[in-house]
Order: structure tokens, then C-alpha cells, then sequence
């Protein structure tokens, strides 16, 4: 089995593309609805990298950022957070918590992958 | 490739001759204003060629001389004997200058200023010096080049989840790699923090990509970390001669060694390497990754220089023409016994027919590969040029390039150069903006020229377009009367204003700079592409743009064709623009209520009947066959009786008197003897279309 990915993001659609994206490039994915869902996920079990939306509700993308980072295991994880334009200053926010890299929303397939294989090959 | 001064040197020898030629025409008829243009413009491009290659003098003396030239040609000097015969001497002379830098003998500098004087006492108080930096020509190709690159990753690296081995990997892809690791800064064990990065590396990279490319490999660190990007070499453009540089001075370069060090070890007269390695000057990996480097580019600049020795086989253009006409009489010939031998039943003459049908495709494929080359050397080379002239104005201008696969004779490509320059000189110098005008006008700040070629059926069409203010009417109006190119009275279409551009003389600038030089270009374009058997438009949209479109022939002689019976006549289409062939019955068309359209798997394609375009006699069979083409214009349908197959085409001119038909290109002799006319499909389909819209009506 290939790595395994976390994908975290509250609307269902961006959750599918990402699955459907990753799991066609031979990562095995497991999906998570928000911030706390992916923490409670993450005890439960181990991933190789997170792709995470910023802005969710119950727990968001920079504090799980964080709580991802202060976890012994997941220290070195590779994460890459899903901006939009309209808020670059969340760049640097999601990188000062720990972020690897961002992918600007809506990118295309091909575009997530060529991030991914420079961040985390499968 | 060849280094810009030899390039120079053979271009020198083409235009001094025409200068010559111009000049001694010149004084048998010294009111023939055309031979006053050629002196010129010989002059105008040697200068711009001449200040590229870095013969500074070659170029300062032809600015006197053109100078000298531009007031003849304004009526303000009046053209005698003496003013000749100074030239020619300038001629003389440039050809020594430039000779002695390939070995000549020296020319005596009291010579030079002699004539310089000369033709200064001339101009009187109309003398100016020669503008400084803006003598451009075209450059050579730049093809791969060749980076030092230094990552630094910040020590925290790890901590963001990034591992610099996978980044190092993405950068590998780029291109032909060496990666060396820098342990210097390792702290010792006691002092060091496993979870911190300490390794940076050195990376030697030979790549087509940009320097943007490479930097974009490190963008999610780039802010944390210390990356160089430095250009070592540039297939040639970068300073060439001999040998690439010392293994100190790359040490200096790269910051690895105080300059003033080096000098102190350099007079130790031992190996520098080690002795800087013993002193603990230098670590060994930064020396071994300097040593990588200038194996590097010295592999590089050797294969370069084999390259252009075994590459440097000069043939005259005129050969390779009669080759391909050669070809094209034996493709033809080949048909001939193609058809012989099917028509018996002799396998043995079959056999040989087929043998023979081989070895000619084979031939011919040779033979047009020696000539075809893609335009995309020539667009690449045209991003400097850009570059140098949008800084040298004050303009941000970008070039962007589409179809640079497009193939095109070899002989017209180097042709396309000079009137490429002088378009794009123009686009930048009278169509992009100031960032500042740009902006106010709401467009983004940076210009986009376009450089784009395609093919249209038996043409291939280029065009220059810029996003800047358009031409400008009533301004081309005034100087066209100004100058006494136009009647005031004269009531013109908007596209023959437009044209009014490409007369003789003919400048809009309202200050003359260095870049458009003084109205040498537009004329020029129209004149080189014609003597391509080509045509130049131009289109305009103020506030929006300008477009100048080249349409030059495919001079080659043969393409591959369809060939179709329409009745008893036979038919080329071009096979590059056909998609399919469906079936067209009666019923079908009834269908369709008069219209000539098909349904193609759901998509309405319209159709052009051939039998009916040409007035053709004969019943239409009971079931037709359509042609779909993939044109500009979208897919368009072509009625034809049969389709016969696949045709070697070579293509012969229709002469003179048919030069004017539209929807035909050319014409080919077929294997029996019989000819068959090649048809120009978007024209046909223009030309329908046109008929329908009348229909309409």
C-alpha cells in the first residue's frame, strides 16, 4: 500500500476531489471534516502527510497546524495547506504554525500532484 | 552554433557587398531614390549588427555614413561623386577593421578618424554622436544554459515538514545535474542538534528551463533559506573565448574565497587546491564542487566547439534548391512507374517499383529535413532582444511565443530575422506603453508582445502582436501628407491608412530614438517578406493593440496530400488539414432543407459542394463523400465524388496569370501525366461563407 494521506476540509466536494486526485496517483486516503475530526483521526491513526483547508469550523486549519506539529510523531509531517487568493496573509500565518507549502484553491489536479511529489513522493 | 563574431563577420560580407553594388549603381543613376534606400539601409543594419558584436568602431562609422545618407535621402544634402567615393572608401575600410579582428592585418586608427572626419565636415552643425547602447541586432539562440545554484536550507527545514534531498530531486528533473554537499558547517557532535539542517549544497545544472524555474523548485522555503542562482554559461552568448575561468577565481565568484586571498596563495606556485585545503582556507567539498563546475562548462564549451567544426559545412542555398527540385521531378517519375508496374501482373518489376517508392520517400525526407527547421531558435532568441529594449525605454514588455514547432524552410527562417527585430523594435518603441500610461489606462502595467506562428493551408502565417495603443489614424494620416506620400484630399479605407506605414520614409515616433531608428523599419518588413514571395497586414485597434501578420509560402515543394475526383477532375487537398471522410447521401442533404450542413456525430459541420464552387459538369453520384478540415474557422466539410488516397505532392507554381485565383495555392502533376489543382481550403471556406451570408440577405 502507498502512503497514506490525510485530507482535511469541511466541504465534501474539495474532500472528494482531493481523494479521488490522490488516490489515482496510488496514496491511500483518509478524510477528515475539520480541524478536530482530523486530530481525533490522527490519534487514532498514522498518516505520512495532511492536506488541509484553513478556514473550517469547530477547530481550523492554522491551530490544527500547530496542534499537528506539538504531537512527538507528527513533528516532521509533511502539510500542505489549501488557500485562495483572496487571503494571502494566511500564507504566512500557515507557515509560521508549521505548514510545508500551500496549494492556491481551485488548482487542478496535475498541479496538487506536482506539489505533493516535491513534498511527499508516493 | 557559430560565436556572435563570426555570425557577424559572414553578415558584414553580405552588406558590404550590397553596399557596394548600391553605391557603384549609384553614380550612374544618382537620382534613383530605391539605390539611396539600399545604401541606407546596408549602412543602418551594419551599425546595429556591427554595435551587438562589439565592433564599436565598425558601428560608430557607419552612424557617420548613415547620417550622411539620411540627409540625402530628406533633399537636404544633394549625393555627388565625392560623397560616393568617400563611402566607398568607408567600405574598405569597415572590411579591413573587421578582418583585422579575425587575424587581418591591424588598420591604422589615423585612417579611421581620417574618414570619420570626413564625412563629419560633411554634416556640418547637423553632426550628432552616435547614440551609445542602442545598436541591437538580432542575438544567437540561446539554447541551454547552465546554473551554479547554492541552497542554504534554513536549520529549521525539517521542522516544516520538507525534506531538501526531495527538493535537490525536483531540481535534478530540470536537467542534466551535478549535486555536491557542503559539510563545513556541520557543528561538531557535541554541539550538534540532530533535528537541525546543517548540509547545503552546490548544485551544477545544464537546463533549457529559466532561472524563474529553478527558482520555483524552492518557493514553499525560500523565504528561510540562502539560494543563489547564478548563470555560468549560455551556449555561447556568455563571454566564450578559450577557456572557462580558474578554479580561484570560481572560488572568489562563488564568495568561498576572499579575493585578496587568493592572490596570497596564487603566489605559492603549488596546486591552489590543496594548498588552500591545507591551510583551511577552503573545505574540500566547496573546492570539489568548483572543480565540478569548471569540468562542466568546459565539456560544454568543447562539444560546442566540435559541434560547430563538424557542423560548418557550408553548401550554397541554390544546391539544395535543385535538389529539392530534383526530388520533386524524381517523386513524380516514381509515381509514374508506381502506377506502370500496378497495372501488369510482374512481381519482379513490382518489387523493384517498390524498392524505388522507399528509397525516394526516404530521400525526399532527408533531403526536406536538411531545409526544414522550427521558427521556435528564432523566437527563443527574440526574449534578449525584448528584454534589452523594453529596459532600454522604460517599458516592462514580456514576450510571449506560440507554435515555435512550426517548421519552415531553412533559408526563409534566416531571412524572417531582421524583419522580426525591426517589428518587435517597433512594438515596444511606438506600441507598449509606459507602465505609468499603462496603468491609468487600466491594463496591467507589463506589455505582452505575442510571437505566433501557424500554418494556414499552404502558408504558414506569423504574427507580431502587442497590447499597446494601436496605431494611431489621424497621426499616420498627417505624416503620410507631411511627407508628401498622400494627397490631403485623399479619401482612404482604414486599411490603407494603415498601410501607409510601410512607404518609404515613413515614421510616426514623435522623437526619434535610437531604438526605431530613423524610419528604416516598416518599409523594409514589407520588402524583405515580399522578396519571400510573402505579404505583410497589419490590424489596429486603438487603445487595444496592433498586429502585423507575415503570410509566407511554403517554398517547399512537396507536401502530402488527398487526392479526390470531383467529376473528371482531380483535386490536392492538403492532408495536414483533413480530420475524415464520411458519406454524404442524397437523403442526407435533402435533410437538411437546402443548407449545406452535415450532422457529424451530433456536431453541425458545414459543407462546401466542390462540384458546384467550380462549376463542374456531371451528375452527383448517389452517395458523395465529405472531407472534414480542421480550419481556423472551425471543422468545414468539402463535397468530392471520391476520395482516391493518400498523394505525394509536389507543388508547382501556377505562374503569373493564375497568381490572382483564390481557393487554389498550386498545382501538381499526378502520376499519368494528368494535373491536378492543390486547393487552399480556408480560403474556399471563406469564400462559401461569404456566399451564404449574401444568400442570406
Amino acid at each position: 500500500m502507498g502512503k497514506r494521506v490525510m485530507a482535511v476540509d469541511d466541504s465534501a466536494t474539495v474532500r472528494q476531489v482531493l481523494h479521488m486526485t490522490l488516490e489515482g496517483a496510488g496514496y491511500e486516503v483518509v478524510e477528515a471534516i475539520d480541524g478536530k475530526d482530523a486530530l481525533d483521526k490522527l490519534g487514532r491513526t498514522s498518516v505520512d502527510m495532511m492536506v488541509t483547508d484553513l478556514n473550517m469550523p469547530n477547530m481550523d486549519g492554522i491551530d490544527l497546524i500547530k496542534h499537528v506539529r506539538q504531537s512527538p510523531g507528527n513533528r516532521f509531517m509533511p502539510i500542505i495547506m489549501l488557500t485562495t487568493e483572496s487571503q494571502p496573509e494566511k500564507k504566512q500565518e500557515g507557515k509560521a504554525a508549521g505548514a510545508s507549502g500551500w496549494i492556491v484553491k481551485p488548482f487542478k489536479p496535475e498541479q496538487l500532484l506536482a506539489v505533493i511529489r516535491m513534498i511527499c513522493p508516493a | 552554433m557559430s560565436s556572435i563574431a563570426d555570425t557577424f563577420r559572414d553578415e558584414a560580407a553580405e552588406l558590404l557587398q550590397e553596399l557596394e553594388a548600391a553605391l557603384l549603381a549609384l553614380e550612374e543613376t544618382p537620382d534613383e531614390t530605391a539605390l539611396v534606400d539600399r545604401v541606407f539601409r546596408a549602412l543602418h543594419t551594419l551599425k546595429g549588427a556591427g554595435g551587438l558584436a562589439g565592433f564599436d568602431i565598425v558601428a560608430e562609422l557607419c552612424h557617420e555614413a548613415e547620417t550622411t545618407f539620411e540627409e540625402v535621402r530628406s533633399g537636404e544634402h544633394p549625393l555627388d561623386r565625392e560623397l560616393v567615393s568617400l563611402t566607398l572608401a568607408a567600405k574598405d575600410l569597415l572590411r579591413l577593421l573587421i578582418e583585422a579582428e579575425f587575424g587581418g592585418a591591424p588598420v591604422d586608427p589615423a585612417r579611421v578618424s581620417r574618414l570619420l572626419t570626413s564625412f563629419r565636415q560633411r554634416l556640418g552643425e547637423n553632426y550628432a554622436p552616435a547614440a551609445g547602447s542602442g545598436l541591437l541586432t538580432e542575438n544567437a539562440a540561446p539554447g541551454l544554459s547552465t546554473y551554479r545554484i547554492r541552497f542554504r536550507p534554513g536549520p529549521g527545514i525539517f521542522r516544516q515538514g520538507i525534506q531538501p534531498q526531495l527538493l535537490l530531486g525536483e531540481l535534478c528533473r530540470l536537467g542534466d545535474a551535478v549535486v555536491g554537499a557542503q559539510l563545513d558547517r556541520v557543528p561538531p557532535l557535541d554541539q550538534l542538534d540532530p533535528e537541525e539542517c546543517h548540509v547545503y549544497w552546490d548544485v551544477i545544472l545544464t537546463t533549457a528551463e529559466d532561472e524563474n524555474a529553478i527558482r520555483d523548485v524552492f518557493i514553499f522555503v525560500e523565504d528561510d533559506c540562502e539560494l543563489g542562482v547564478q548563470l555560468i554559461d549560455n551556449d555561447g552568448l556568455l563571454d566564450d573565448a578559450g577557456d572557462y575561468k580558474k578554479l580561484g577565481e570560481i572560488l572568489v565568484e562563488r564568495g568561498d574565497l576572499p579575493e585578496a586571498d587568493l592572490e596570497k596563495f596564487l603566489a605559492e606556485k603549488k596546486r591552489l587546491g590543496e594548498t588552500l585545503i591545507a591551510a583551511g582556507v577552503v573545505a574540500g567539498g566547496q573546492i570539489d564542487s568548483a572543480l565540478a563546475e569548471q569540468e562542466r562548462v568546459q565539456r560544454l564549451r568543447r562539444e560546442r566547439q566540435t559541434a560547430e567544426t563538424s557542423d560548418s559545412i557550408r553548401v550554397k542555398s541554390e544546391r539544395l534548391d535543385k535538389l529539392v527540385n530534383l526530388i520533386g521531378e524524381l517523386v513524380t517519375v516514381q509515381a509514374r512507374l508506381s502506377q506502370l508496374a500496378n497495372g501488369r501482373e510482374d512481381a519482379a518489376l513490382l518489387a523493384v517499383s517498390e524498392e524505388v517508392e522507399r528509397l525516394t520517400w526516404e530521400l525526399r525526407d532527408q533531403v526536406l529535413t536538411i531545409r526544414m527547421l522550427p521558427i521556435g531558435s528564432t523566437f527563443s532568441r527574440f526574449k534578449r532582444l525584448v528584454r534589452d529594449l523594453g529596459d532600454e525605454l522604460g517599458k516592462d514588455v514580456m514576450l510571449f511565443t506560440e507554435g515555435g514547432e512550426t517548421e519552415l524552410d531553412k533559408t526563409v527562417i534566416e531571412r524572417l530575422g531582421a524583419p522580426l527585430v525591426h517589428l518587435i523594435r517597433n512594438s515596444i518603441d511606438h506600441g507598449i506603453e509606459r507602465p505609468e500610461e499603462r496603468r491609468a489606462a487600466g491594463k496591467p502595467a507589463k506589455g505582452r508582445i505575442t510571437l505566433a506562428a501557424e500554418h494556414s493551408g499552404a502558408n504558414v502565417l506569423i504574427s507580431v502582436a502587442d497590447d499597446g495603443m494601436g496605431l494611431d489614424r489621424d497621426k499616420i494620416r498627417a505624416k503620410a501628407i507631411e511627407r508628401g506620400l498622400l494627397a490631403p484630399q485623399a479619401e482612404l479605407l482604414d486599411r490603407e491608412i494603415l498601410n501607409l506605414i510601410f512607404l518609404p520614409g515613413f515614421s510616426t515616433a514623435e522623437q526619434v530614438s535610437s531604438v526605431s531608428g530613423r524610419g528604416v523599419g516598416m518599409d523594409v518588413v514589407r520588402q524583405a517578406i515580399e522578396s519571400l514571395r510573402g505579404s505583410v497586414e497589419v490590424s489596429s485597434e486603438p487603445g487595444r493593440g496592433t498586429r502585423f501578420t507575415l503570410k509566407l509560402p511554403l517554398t517547399l515543394a512537396i507536401i502530402e496530400g488527398l487526392l479526390v475526383d470531383v467529376g473528371r477532375e482531380r483535386f490536392i487537398l492538403p492532408l495536414a488539414d483533413v480530420e475524415e471522410c464520411i458519406a454524404l447521401t442524397q437523403a442526407d442533404a435533402a435533410a437538411a432543407h437546402g443548407r449545406n450542413l452535415v450532422n457529424v456525430r451530433g456536431e453541425l459541420v458545414p459543407y462546401v459542394p466542390l462540384r458546384e464552387t467550380f462549376s463542374l459538369p456531371g451528375e452527383r453520384p448517389a452517395i458523395e463523400q465529405i472531407v472534414i478540415a480542421r480550419l481556423d474557422a472551425g471543422r468545414v466539410g468539402f463535397v468530392v465524388d471520391r476520395v482516391v488516397g493518400e498523394h505525394q505532392t509536389v507543388i508547382k507554381n501556377l505562374g503569373r496569370f493564375y497568381q490572382g485565383v483564390s481557393g487554389v495555392s498550386g498545382a501538381t502533376i499526378l502520376g499519368d501525366g494528368h494535373v491536378a489543382l492543390i486547393l487552399d481550403l480556408p480560403q474556399l471556406a471563406a469564400q462559401a461563407e461569404q456566399r451564404e451570408l449574401l444568400a442570406c440577405r
